[in-house]
């Protein structure tokens, strides 16, 4: 048998997007994101596509921290 | 032997500073012991008082202007410094961001709410309001260093606003979020010296400090404490402070006719008046109006107003005949107040300052010699 021979690949999800589906689904809690059309608020569970609710857009935004930052005024 | 005494002509001529097309002379001032031999040029107390005057122009609790006349450059310049650097007035310092969803950056909102200028109880900021870096005392007790105050603000939709209004003043609510929006919030023995007419607030209550839109919002908690300009110029109490040298415009020989206009026109106006030459004038030999009778010459109205362009010193038909300086130990202050302070409190404790310093040097020279 040739060495050059066709080999099937074996069952490894590739990294990327899909890996959430297919890996260990620990369901984490939902976060809230912000469309960057609609302005909407996305939440979103570990696995869910990454998508508007509303209007189907593909970009989110994470909100901004609920933490106090401290700045001096100069 | 008895020191030489000059004559007042002599010593006036010493105190001009020339000023010529391209040049300026005579800049330093040269009476100190030793510049000139056989005089006393030495510092004496009373002679100093009996030479020094002030002259006030102006007294406007956001504006004054005034002379110092027969002090030397370094006292009036230190004045002026003391009055930009080192007169304490209340700034904010840290900002706590809480929320900040408008478009300005956080970072960049802090800025601008630091340089906001503030005022309030005068004897509560002077007296009751203390360094923010004085150890010692409870620390807990944060109420004679620290001020409180609140930014909170949101925008929203302006229901009752006409369709398609494209204002956003109108359209929203909160679209421009002013200084006036910066609320106090007295803490511990503050509410004693700040309330009523005088609370803790911006001096400028229309400044602007962020634009909004509907659904954005800000909420800072901001603290403001007492500084010096030295420290960072939002401290410093003055809009602007300085001072310049009476200016001195001599006409030599006589300006007359048309030429009188077209040097009026050289100045600032009010500055060069016209007068029509007398009869006793015109008939005095040698003094060069012989035969020009009723005609026009210029004459120095007020020199205080000049500007010193030097404009005429570019026209030929003036060459010669005039003569620009300024008085070395005249200076002109102005002193434009940011609003905590009245300005003529300014110059008053830039003195008090200045004195204190002098009596730390004393001190030290004595401590020096022992």
């Amino acid at each position: 048998m040739s060495r050059e021979a066709y080999q099937v690949p074996t069952a490894v999800p590739t990294p990327g997007r899909d890996s959430f589906q297919t890996g260990l689904s620990v369901e984490g809690p939902a976060i809230n994101y912000l469309c960057g059309d609609c302005n909407a608020k996305v939440p979103l569970k570990r696995g869910d596509p990454i998508r508007c609710k509303e209007c189907g857009h593909r970009v989110l935004y994470k909100e901004r921290t609920k933490r106090m930052v401290q700045f001096e005024a100069r | 032997m008895a020191p030489y005494q000059p004559s007042q002509t002599e010593l006036d001529r010493r105190k001009i500073v020339g000023i010529n097309a391209e040049t300026v002379t005579d800049v330093s001032s040269t009476d100190y012991p030793g510049h000139y031999p056989g005089e006393d040029q030495s510092w004496d107390k009373y002679k100093f008082e009996d030479n020094f005057s002030v002259k006030i122009y102006k007294n406007e609790p956001m504006e004054s202007s005034f002379s110092l006349i027969g002090i030397d450059a370094a006292v009036a310049n230190a004045f002026r410094r003391i009055m930009i650097a080192e007169i304490p007035s209340l700034a904010i310092e840290t900002v706590f961001v809480n929320n900040n969803t408008s478009i300005i950056q956080d970072e960049v909102l802090s800025a601008r709410l630091g340089l906001v200028p503030f005022k309030g109880s005068k004897q509560g900021l002077l007296e009751f309001l203390k360094w923010n870096d004085s150890e010692g005392e409870e620390r807990n007790d944060v109420d004679h260093n620290t001020v409180l105050l609140e930014l909170k603000i949101k925008c929203t939709r302006n229901e009752a606003a006409a369709k398609g209004e494209t204002d956003p003043l109108k359209a929203y609510h909160n679209a421009h979020v002013y200084a006036k929006d910066i609320v106090f919030k007295p803490y511990g023995r503050q509410r004693n010296y700040f309330s009523g007419e005088d609370v803790i607030r911006p001096t400028n209550p229309d400044i602007l400090i962020a634009k909004l839109r509907p659904g954005q919002e800000i909420d800072v908690e901001m603290h403001a404490i007492k500084g010096v300009g030295s420290d960072h110029a939002k401290y410093s109490p003055v809009a602007t402070a300085s001072y310049r040298l009476l200016p001195t415009i001599s006409i030599l020989k006589p300006i007359l006719g048309k030429d009188a206009e077209k040097f009026a026109r050289c100045f600032p106006k009010g500055v060069i008046g016209l007068e029509t030459v007398t009869k006793k004038e015109a008939a005095k030999k040698g003094s060069g109006y012989e035969g020009h009778e009723g005609e026009k010459k210029a004459v120095v109205k007020d020199a205080m107003k000049d500007t010193v362009s030097r404009e005429c010193l570019r026209h030929e038909e003036f060459e010669g005949k005039v003569k620009l300086g300024r008085v070395r130990d005249h200076f002109i202050f102005s002193v434009e107040s940011v609003g905590q302070w009245d300005s003529d409190e300014l110059f008053l404790e830039s003195v008090k300052i200045l004195k204190g310093k002098c009596e730390v040097l004393k001190k030290s020279l004595t401590n020096m010699v022992r």
